[in-house]
């Protein structure tokens, strides 16, 4: 709130600065939206440790304002307008909340470009781009279902987004690789920020008997609820080994910084055009945490699928997978391509849980 | 422990921010000050708590910092609103405003900082008991303060002669000036002892509930209480029940959803807020409770005459 509010009159002092002052013109501005604070510990944090990444990479070539704590909705708009009038010649807004915002804007402002993270709407000045956090998700399911004494883990979801869902799946997929018998928990938080909501959840299901935990959500709280309980969890967008020493197995990294760094670099040079990316493991955009608290044939095992997926060897999704009914999806051998899994709005069997009505 | 002693207790853990931050509002709007600033208040007594726990390494300086904090951090709205007279409604919505934005800068420093968790205090026999033993005397100071607080708001609000006075301010603030009451300094610290319980609800936040930090962690807290006074119609004991109830339906969704039950998530975390809305149809129904229960002045601007 503060940043956003002391960014906010920045921006206006910059609009009134750029038209008389031509030394505001040597730095180009590069501009950022969270939709949580740089400090939570999670998303948005990593988000701002690529914006620092880029901004130590180029220096004084270029300026990296910021706003956090941006609601989703008409306020996003708002904001994100303010920056292209504040002189900002790249936009990165990085949840996936902002994506209607930022088309809207994109479209006012043709000059400036925009970069909508996780989304899926582009436009010849709008680049969308993604991690395939999925990949890391299935890792996390053969974890659990390795070390999970009652074939189970639980899953603190937030929103029924295809994001979440794709990464409950791919849960889902790594762990019967594992264990056929494995049953996935999920639990809707309606939230992706409230420490004590997403604590109860933890709560709720470790009173319930579940031994691991895994959160589709940004705080630390879930993987505090495991490490005083004495289970196991795993930390999401951000390394949370400093919340949960003996808790965290691994946690699945965002380090947007590369793709950051690669976008500033086409803007500087002229040779920024709209793209669709969407790396993962292999690509460095995505990493894992340590393998800690877990059997040496279990880290041994992580690793090995790691290996699989970097080289391509091994996709979350192939088939024969069906529905969640029971319906066939993806015959054997088949891969499910990008387009449904960014559009995801079914679970695969196994999954033990309804999925609430979008 | 049975999974209904579990549940009893991330109940309790629930509630007891709700029950202690509605008290204080309640004593505030008895006495005729509407403030709707208890989210900023409270999460200025999560932070302070937090950093006075880290600074000092005990969570009581914290429990102390946070409502030293939640009172101050009152006295702003007290002054605005009592001395400038200036509109309660704005001047709430402002501190809550204020108070999200101060509490982030504040507490820069203790983001992802380890917490110090407030430890259970337990009560020599009673703890033994089956099932409530472990639920109601194996518990944090907070807890025991909360019950207190119930106990004490309604005894000097019901039972005591400044009590009697302040609700008669609440009820007509003119005529209890008239009669040589105290209008101005009676709000003040009716004002200030709200804030002091918003401050306490925080530090139950960031030191029972969730013993870590994280900017806007209230998470709308500060708006259920709120609900909750309205919903209590004013009165004290109901608060606990209010509270409890509304702490149990968030906890029992919880539940609900990983037993399976086909419940969307969505329709109980709205229920509080509908019963609030039922409440207040009913009670508006009735003309009688209402003018037995709501304060008459709640939210008018007292200028004394002079």
């Amino acid at each position: 709130m503060k940043k956003f509010a002391f960014t906010l009159a920045a921006s206006a002092a910059a609009v009134i600065g750029i038209s008389s002052a031509a030394q505001a013109a040597d730095k180009t501005k590069v501009c950022f939206v969270y939709v949580g604070s740089h400090t939570d510990g999670g998303y948005s944090q990593a988000h701002d440790l690529g914006r620092q990444q880029v901004q130590a990479e180029f220096g004084d070539k270029i300026d990296t304002p910021y706003l956090e704590n941006v609601p989703e909705g008409p306020d996003a708009e708002r904001a994100i307008e303010r920056l292209a009038r504040s002189g900002c010649k790249l936009i990165f807004t990085t949840s996936f909340g902002f994506m209607d915002a930022t088309v809207k804007v994109a479209a006012k402002f043709p000059k400036v470009k925009f970069e909508h993270g996780t989304g899926y709407k582009s436009g010849p000045n709008l680049a969308t781009y993604n991690s395939r956090f999925y990949e890391g998700r299935y890792i996390l399911g053969q974890i659990a279902a390795k070390t999970s004494k009652n074939h189970g883990a639980a899953y603190i979801a937030s929103f029924p987004i295809p994001e979440v869902v794709m990464g409950i799946n791919s849960f889902e997929q790594g762990a019967k690789s594992v264990d056929p018998s494995f049953k996935l928990k999920v639990i809707w938080v309606n939230t992706w920020f409230d420490p004590g909501k997403e604590a109860d959840a933890a709560k709720a299901m470790v009173d319930q008997g579940v031994d691991v935990l895994t959160q589709h959500t940004d705080t630390t709280a879930p993987m505090q609820v495991a490490e005083e309980r004495g289970i196991h969890a795993f930390g999401q967008a951000s390394d949370m080994i400093a919340a949960g020493p003996k808790a965290q197995m691994t946690a699945i990294v965002d380090t947007w910084g590369t793709y950051y760094s690669k976008r500033v670099h086409a803007l500087l040079d002229g040779t920024w055009k709209s793209e669709q990316s969407w790396d993962g493991l292999k690509d460095g955009i995505l990493k894992m945490a340590p393998y800690t608290n877990m059997p040496d044939d279990v880290k041994k095992m992580a690793e090995e699928t790691e290996a699989k997926i970097k080289s391509g060897e091994l996709h979350p999704f192939t088939g024969p997978i069906n529905k969640q009914d029971g319906t066939p999806w993806l015959k054997a051998g088949e891969k499910a391509d990008d387009g449904t899994l960014l559009g995801m709005n079914f679970y695969v069997e196994g999954v033990d849980d309804k999925l609430p009505a979008q | 422990m049975s999974i209904f002693e579990a549940i009893l207790l991330t109940v309790i853990t629930a509630s007891t921010p709700l029950v202690i931050a509605a008290l204080g509002e309640l004593v505030a709007e008895r006495s005729g000050v509407l403030n709707l600033g208890v989210e900023g208040m409270m999460i200025m007594g999560a932070v302070a708590a937090f950093a006075g726990a880290q600074m000092s390494g005990s969570p009581y300086v914290g429990i102390v910092c946070g409502i030293a904090a939640g009172a101050l951090f009152s006295l702003l709205f007290a002054f605005l609103t009592l001395t400038l007279v200036a509109n309660q409604v704005a001047t709430g919505l402002a501190l809550t405003l204020l108070g999200l934005g101060a509490s982030g800068m504040l507490g820069e420093a203790y983001v992802s900082v380890p917490g110090i968790r407030l430890g259970e205090i337990v009560i020599p026999g009673l703890s033994d008991l089956p099932v409530i033993g472990h639920v109601l005397f194996r518990q944090d100071l907070i807890f025991y303060l909360s019950i207190a607080l119930v106990v004490g708001v309604s005894w000097f609000l019901f039972r005591s002669r400044a009590g009697l006075k302040l609700r008669a301010i609440g009820d007509s603030h003119g005529s209890a000036h008239a009669l040589g009451i105290q209008v101005i300094r009676t709000r003040y610290l009716a004002v200030m002892f709200g804030g002091a319980c918003a401050g306490l609800a925080g530090a139950q936040l960031s030191l029972v509930y969730t013993p870590q930090w994280a900017e806007n962690m209230s998470a709308g807290r500060g708006w259920i209480t709120l609900a909750l006074v309205v919903f209590a119609s004013w009165r004290p004991w109901r608060v606990l029940a209010g509270g409890y109830l509304f702490g149990a339906v968030t906890i029992l969704q919880l539940h609900a959803q990983a037993f399976g039950l086909g419940i969307p998530s969505q329709f109980l975390s709205m229920l509080p807020y509908a019963a609030t809305i039922v409440v207040l149809i009913i009670i508006s129904h009735n003309r009688r409770t209402t003018l037995i229960n709501t304060p008459a002045s709640l939210g008018k601007a007292f200028v004394p005459e002079r």
